[in-house]
């Protein structure tokens, strides 16, 4: 059994993936098909037509809003799907079926909010929008995992990093002002990283029971502070960064509201994505991080320092978490509350591994968990028949949906976890 | 090396005997982490109280003094929580009168009633550390595991509570084996890591269980969403009466350890789990199924914890409602590595976990210091359980002569 597996996988080219699993893909598009087209158009009256707004605010240069028939769309959906189905069965698309999966998830996506705003209108703009500013937390927070990983520490503790920043930065904020809030958030994620860091490079812990412990802690000592001292108190009244327009290009139809009108966090987000690009794969420094993450003993051999790589991957990892915590008080709502962070940091590793562990992954991974929560947002604004309790699952099912494996197994760093022993003379 | 040292040392007393053989014991270890935890609480308190700070600028003395008085007004109160206040007990026991022993132990009760959850959820994480998985979802297997029983409470009418106790408690751990089977089964099948997957399902089943009780299971007769009480004859069996909620589950939880340990240590399917959480490609090589054990492991362990959500909703509450981040999953990852991952040990700390968690309450009354102190207090333990090294260090312990093995091994992407 467990042979005439591995044969067979070993069968397949690179790439490329094994019949089963292609019929199975294109048999569950056909299923896609079969829903847009029974579930969603057959009830659909005929004349009904579904509005999407363009425009959310008058700074943009105004574009007349999209009307079209709610019930052809939806069947030029349907027969899509089912046309992509059937290629993929018959012949499949091979080294693109993973894009193809995501477009025929777009459509799906298209397809229910069609029929959710059947015979009203949906403001895909501010919809979009939203997504960018919800992916901020989930798109730096996988930014700083891999970050973690690619220096060969997991690192599981972004999400308890996340959660004490929030309060550190909301606290500093209401003190000092909000640019000190940032420094604040900085050294405390910081800090909180360099004792992961500490305990899983020196003391060999399990980086996993390590991780858990910050976790653990964070979570404690938010709360004993918050109940402590900031239910009712000058200490817990930040204010927030406002929403500024990068010039020209917030014009843009469409793309302007979506891109170029947020604050601080998401102009940092697109920085550190292009920046940490450049670094990681054109830099010395870059080679020898990840040198440090997949062959620590080879690196070791050419003289690169294993654990000051590590320590300082540590400290970087846990700044940009730090960051990204302090979005949750000084980014969006001004002030701190106990469970904001809400399992972002656990979101956040899920990107990272979508994201195949690079920057631009991480990116596009953490708009689709974006998109997810603005579409949870919209949706139980809309009156719509899916109970609001029920959307709000969605996030987590498509985590563990993309953890699963739509797009086949990933692979990280090879010495993710392990710690690195030195030998000794 | 030890044998020389034997001899080169003819004249041993007893005392340095002991003191090395205390100092290599990993109980040292464990009793040690626990004080310094408790230390570092201490400490916290302290840091934390503006009238230290006014003290201290007073004068020194005053300072200490002043910081002393918190710290011990802090722990006695956590203690009078936990176990009543021994004055009062010793009162009624002197009087006599049955009502008045019960009601000054009536902390103590609770404080069992309290720990019973942790049993449930300590065991099951416990069970999945020996089968080389990180089960952190005890918590949504919990939940849904109550939900379910509470389904199961008040559907089944009619029934005699022989069958209907049974019934219910089948019910929780049917779902919260569901839960807990899921992360395994993705794990085997595709390479995804139990840790964000089981995180990702307590998110799920809070949500699914704050639909099911705001709409399907909601009793229509309350303002704030609430299932139906469960029928008296799902009621797990309360041994006193009213105020006192000691109930027959906990003597299922210690069952269910007992059952544990007997399955892990002594038959050959428990031998089975603890190989393949010791070394996976090992007991692959051995021709064990991993892809079974583990998902079997995973879905027992959910299917444990599951129990814990129906014996506090069948026990103590009797029915469902929406606030329930409880806590409990996330406490039984100190817990079980308090207890070494050892069914029997988890019995010890369950209690301890379940008296500093009773006592809390009672310590946010009068000493005003939250309960999320115990929080703090379990990650230091979890830090130098899991930093043996740092326990050393601080106490000048001798090395153990083998090698401390891991507590498990995890990862986030998959090996090859």
């Amino acid at each position: 059994m467990e042979k005439t597996k591995v044969s067979q996988e070993s069968t397949v080219r690179r790439g490329e993936i094994s019949l089963t699993r292609q019929r199975i893909i294109g048999g569950l598009f056909i299923l896609a098909a079969i829903f847009v087209y029974f579930v969603l158009a057959k009830p659909t009256a005929i004349d009904t037509k579904t509005t999407f707004g363009t425009n959310i605010n008058d700074r943009a240069i105004q574009i007349p809003d999209w009307v079209f028939n709610s019930k052809i769309s939806l069947e030029i959906i349907a027969g899509l799907c089912l046309g992509l189905g059937v290629f993929q069965i018959t012949r499949g698309f091979r080294k693109i079926t993973n894009t193809v999966i995501a477009g025929v998830g777009v459509l799906l996506v298209l397809g229910f909010l069609i029929w959710g705003a059947a015979g009203s209108s949906i403001s895909i703009t501010g919809m979009l929008a939203l997504m960018v500013v919800r992916s901020v937390p989930i798109t730096i927070g996988a930014i700083s995992g891999l970050i973690s990983e690619r220096a060969g520490i997991t690192n599981i503790a972004i999400e308890g990093m996340m959660v004490a920043s929030a309060l550190t930065s909301a606290m500093a904020g209401s003190i000092f002002g909000l640019w000190w809030g940032v420094v604040a958030a900085l050294l405390t994620g910081g800090a909180l990283a360099m004792v992961h860091g500490w305990l899983s490079i020196k003391y060999k812990v399990d980086q996993i029971i390590s991780g858990t412990m910050i976790n653990i802690f964070a979570t404690g000592i938010t709360s004993y502070i918050y109940i402590k001292f900031l239910q009712v108190s000058k200490l817990n009244q930040p204010g927030f960064f406002k929403p500024y327009q990068i010039p020209l290009l917030y014009k843009i139809p469409i793309i302007g509201p979506i891109f170029f009108d947020h604050n601080l966090y998401v102009y940092v987000m697109y920085l550190l994505v292009i920046v940490l690009t450049i670094a990681l794969y054109k830099t010395k420094w870059g080679l020898r991080h990840r040198a440090v993450g997949e062959h620590p003993k080879a690196a070791d051999t050419l003289g690169i320092n294993v654990f000051k790589m590590r320590y300082f991957a540590c400290l970087l990892c846990g700044m940009i978490a730090g960051f990204a915590g302090s979005y949750f008080s000084l980014g969006s709502v001004g002030r701190f509350e106990q469970t904001m962070t809400a399992g972002r940091g656990f979101i956040a590793l899920a990107a990272m591994i979508f994201g195949n562990w690079t920057p631009v992954g991480s990116l596009g991974a953490g708009m689709l968990f974006g998109f997810a929560e603005s579409l949870t947002t919209k949706l139980s604004l809309l009156q719509f028949p899916i109970p609001a309790e029920l959307l709000l699952m969605l996030p987590y099912i498509i985590t563990i949906v993309v953890l699963a494996g739509v797009v086949g197994r990933s692979r990280g760093p090879a010495a993710a976890g392990t710690p690195y022993e030195k030998e000794s003379l | 090396m030890d044998k020389v040292s034997t001899t080169s040392q003819p004249k041993r007393n007893f005392f340095s005997i002991f003191y090395e053989e205390l100092s290599k014991s990993s109980i040292t270890i464990i009793i040690l982490s626990i004080i310094s935890g408790f230390i570092m609480g201490g400490i916290l308190v302290i840091v934390s109280s503006p009238e230290v700070y006014k003290a201290f600028g007073s004068s020194l003395g005053e300072g200490l003094s002043t910081s002393w008085k918190i710290v011990s007004n802090t722990y006695s109160s956590l203690f009078l929580g936990a176990f009543g206040d021994p004055a009062k007990i010793m009162t009624a026991i002197e009087s006599g009168e049955k009502k008045k022993i019960l009601d000054a132990l009536g902390p103590f009760f609770e404080s069992l009633v309290v720990s019973t959850p942790y049993l449930f959820t300590g065991v099951a994480v416990a069970l999945g550390f020996r089968a080389g998985v990180f089960n952190i979802g005890a918590e949504g297997q919990l939940q849904v595991g109550s939900i379910a029983a509470a389904w199961a409470g008040w559907t089944f009418s009619g029934l005699s509570p022989w069958i209907h106790v049974p019934l219910a408690l089948l019910c929780g751990a049917i779902a919260g084996g569901l839960w807990g089977f899921i992360p395994g089964w993705l794990k085997v099948k595709t390479g995804a890591h139990e840790v964000i997957t089981t995180i990702m399902m307590n998110y799920i089943g809070y949500y699914l269980i704050y639909y099911l009780v705001a709409a399907p299971f909601r009793d229509p007769k309350e303002v704030v969403p609430k299932t139906p009480w469960i029928l008296d004859s799902a009621h797990l069996y309360r041994f006193f009466p009213e105020p006192i909620r000691f109930h027959l589950g906990f003597f299922v939880a210690i069952l269910v350890a007992v059952v544990v340990w007997i399955l892990l240590f002594k038959t050959t399917w428990g031998y089975e789990i603890r190989s393949v959480g010791l070394n996976m490609s090992a007991s692959k090589y051995a021709g064990m199924n991993i892809t079974v054990i583990t998902v079997a492991a995973m879905a027992l362990s959910g299917a444990i914890a599951g129990l814990g959500g129906a014996s506090e909703i069948m026990g103590v509450y009797w029915r469902q409602s929406q606030a329930l981040s409880s806590g409990y999953g996330f406490d039984s990852i100190a817990l079980a590595l308090l207890a070494q991952n050892h069914p029997l040990g988890v019995i010890l700390t369950a209690l301890l976990f379940g008296f500093l968690r009773n006592g809390s309450k009672v310590m946010q009354l009068r000493a005003g210091i939250p309960i999320y102190i115990i929080n703090i207090l379990q990650a230091f333990i979890i830090l130098f359980l899991a930093a043996p090294a740092i326990i050393r260090t601080i106490y000048r312990l001798k090395q153990p002569s083998i090698k401390e093995a891991a507590i498990a091994s995890t990862s986030l992407s998959e090996k090859k």
